[in-house]
């Protein structure tokens, strides 16, 4: 897989809240098809990494590249527009309006005459969310009134809908319980059978490695090392997080321990 | 819900947290499986409790053409005030100033056609009741598009750059003429006030209203259509016919009041005469038909409805009500978004500045004072939630008759001011929280 050309590359990227570094100077890469695993502790800098590609904040220095072209993702709307789609830990779901009017968020299909296709929305939620999640019939409710796994199917479903090319999931099992961990689990695998890019975002350490092509370790802000999964072990990945210690079978990064 | 309820799979794709078990179904349930909210039906209630219950105390008085028929026209104003404040409150801000500058742009309706069109193109000039409305809404959107700015693009709370505009708008209102009252308006500009001259007679009443049927019955079978073409579940057909016949029933319950309501004998001679005809010896009963004012709320309300539910524009100020984050993050502008909700609630001021001038047939600068109260209480009594994401434009003008009807129920039975505000007050305070305990109970 190394051989194509990445589907995304970020280069060092950086970036600072009042004087702090909370990322700094990253660098990760993700071809077709992979499950790239960002591990570290709750403030080592995932989040703050993936909302720069989601378009969510704007990095103060460094270069993304989508299949090799330097691109510029200033607000969501640009990353969307190459393909970059995100499922944040918070699903970022309007909580008031029903699972069609989420998905359709910022890209409503209109009728000729310019007012919203409600039918036609509702007609493809239907669809999407027949595939991931057959018992879903709860479509005229408000999305207040899912349960979690509800919820985070028709936030997964917004981010597949589109054809996405890259996958952005920021702790996408943190809500789920142990059948709907499974589900997700199924999906990504589909998703990367299809073909797609899929960064995934855990501190959870056991629902990363077993999907994971590769992991990529953060520490205050920067990247510890970079390994495949069959390189290293649990607890020499478990090391990289807790010390910033890079084993013999990873790439060091900035962020690595030396000595 | 509107699918078959399917109490064999209680996990519905997962743990069924919120799922409501297997009992049977409540009243409510029913009503939402027919899709109407049951707030409305709430609402509708009080309000009948509220006109029997002074219809009983003022000995029959309240309950008469006449009265309804000023109701109306005296809640115009407030109600296409409330279209634009459901709006602005489901965006999580609120609008503290809107009384402010109805008073303002009133001032400055009053100055352009008393003094400024008659200096170019003398008095009683057909353009001038329009040019005077155009300037009203144009005048009272860049205003709210002014605030907007500054709440959405500078980051200051809304509470306090309208309460700011509350003080500035007044200042400014007695500021055009050094408080002076402007009057009287342009006779072609007083019928949007009401009033015997805006009132548009009976056939016209009748034609509207019945046009009003024809629009509800065919939107309901277009929509069951629609539904039907794309598989989704209907509700059942008696629902749909139940709920055309009772928004018919309404339209014409209005417009019968409205032609019930006589006008004076001397003015009906006058107008009989005017057409050619003969004054009969017993005198002929001509009925006042449908207000201007109110004809103009309802359009309003149609409008603002239609760009809330069935525009992109609309889609986007519920969202941002739900939860800001996730609209920006699903690449919606919340900026320009909340600064056009203000916009729009400018311009509407502007119509309400219309409305109100041209039924006082003057404008003053203390016009409007304690209005953006009547509005927010008029919005949330509507259900209208102040935490955002909720609310109908329908509720809101709803509200705006439930707090007019109070408020002239009082007057009709005497009741003194300083009680007309205590018992409001307390009714605002009582709604509220009874719509909250009714929305913990439903979940």
């Amino acid at each position: 897989m190394d051989i194509t050309s990445p589907l995304v590359e970020m280069r060092d990227i950086s970036i600072a809240f009042g004087g702090i570094k909370a990322v700094d100077a990253v660098s990760v890469d993700l071809h077709p098809g992979e499950v790239v695993g960002l591990l570290g502790h709750n403030g080592a800098g995932k989040s703050t990494l993936i909302k720069i590609l989601s378009g969510a904040y704007r990095a103060d220095s460094g270069e993304i590249r989508v299949n090799g072209e330097p691109v510029s993702i200033g607000s969501p709307r640009d990353a969307k527009r190459h393909g970059i789609e995100t499922i944040y830990q918070t699903l970022a779901l309007a909580d008031n309006v029903d699972a069609a009017a989420n998905i359709f968020l910022g890209r409503e299909l209109l009728t000729p005459w310019r007012t919203l296709d409600d039918s036609t929305m509702e007609a493809e939620t239907r669809k999407v969310m027949g595939r991931l999640n057959p018992h879903f019939r709860r479509f005229k409710e408000p999305v207040k009134a899912l349960s979690g796994g509800q919820r985070q199917s028709v936030a997964i479903a917004r981010a597949i809908y589109f054809n996405a090319r890259v996958l952005i999931m920021d702790e996408p099992t943190a809500a789920l319980g142990p059948a709907e961990t499974r589900q997700v689990a199924e999906l990504i695998l589909e998703l990367k059978r299809q073909g797609i890019g899929i960064f995934l975002i855990s501190h959870d350490l056991h629902d990363v490695f077993d999907l994971a092509d590769r992991v990529s370790v953060m520490k205050n802000g920067r990247v510890v090392g970079t390994a495949r999964t069959g390189d290293v072990t649990q607890d020499e990945v478990l090391g990289m997080i807790i010390s910033g210690k890079c084993p013999a079978g990873a790439v060091p990064g900035p962020g690595a321990l030396r000595g | 819900m509107t699918e078959a309820p399917a109490p064999a799979t209680p996990a519905q794709g997962g743990e069924g947290l919120g799922d409501k078990g297997l009992s049977g179904k409540s009243l409510a349930d029913h009503l939402r499986e027919i899709e109407f909210d049951p707030r409305m039906i709430g609402m509708v209630a009080a309000l009948a409790v509220i006109w029997l219950g002074f219809d009983g105390l003022s000995g029959g008085a309240f309950l008469t053409p006449r009265n309804l028929w000023n109701l109306l026209v005296q809640s115009a104003s407030i109600s296409v005030m409330a279209c634009g404040m459901v709006l602005v409150i489901v965006t999580r801000n609120i609008d503290l100033s809107v009384g402010s500058m109805l008073g303002f742009v009133s001032m400055v309706v009053g100055l352009i056609q008393v003094r400024l069109l008659p200096e170019l193109w003398g008095f009683e000039h057909p353009a001038t009741w329009i040019v005077s409305l155009v300037a009203a809404v144009a005048l009272g959107g860049v205003i709210g598009l002014l605030q907007g700015a500054l709440i959405a693009w500078l980051a200051i709370p809304s509470f306090i750059v309208t309460l700011g505009g509350l003080l500035v708008w007044r200042g400014a209102a007695w500021w055009v003429t050094q408080g002076q009252t402007i009057a009287p308006m342009d006779s072609r500009f007083r019928p949007l006030g009401g009033g015997i001259e805006g009132a548009i007679g009976t056939s016209a009443s009748w034609a509207i209203g019945w046009a009003i049927c024809a629009t509800i019955a065919v939107g309901s079978v277009v929509a069951r259509r629609r539904r039907r073409r794309f598989g989704f579940s209907l509700r059942p057909l008696w629902a749909d016919v139940a709920i055309a016949a009772l928004g018919c029933g309404a339209v014409v319950a209005t417009v019968m009041v409205a032609n019930a309501y006589a006008l004076p004998a001397g003015i009906a001679r006058r107008l009989t005469e005017a057409r050619g005809q003969v004054w009969p010896e017993g005198g002929l009963v001509i009925g006042h038909g449908l207000a201007v004012p109110v004809l103009l709320a309802l359009a309003v309300g149609v409008a603002i409805t239609f760009l809330a539910t069935r525009l992109r524009f609309g889609r986007y100020v519920f969202a941002i009500g739900g939860n800001p984050e996730a609209a920006q993050l699903s690449g919606v502008n919340t900026r320009k978004v909340v600064m056009l909700v203000y916009g729009l609630m400018g311009a509407l001021v502007g119509i309400s500045a219309c409305i109100a001038t041209a039924r006082l047939n003057a404008a003053t600068n203390s016009a409007g004072a304690l209005d953006e109260l009547y509005v927010i209480a008029a919005a949330v009594i509507g259900g209208t939630s102040l935490a955002g994401g909720v609310g109908t434009i329908a509720g809101a003008m709803l509200g705006a008759l439930v707090m007019q009807s109070l408020q002239s129920g009082m007057v009709l039975i005497g009741v003194d001011t300083p009680l007309q505000n205590i018992v409001v007050g307390l009714v605002l305070v009582i709604a509220v929280w009874l719509d909250g305990l009714y929305r913990k109970r439903l979940g």
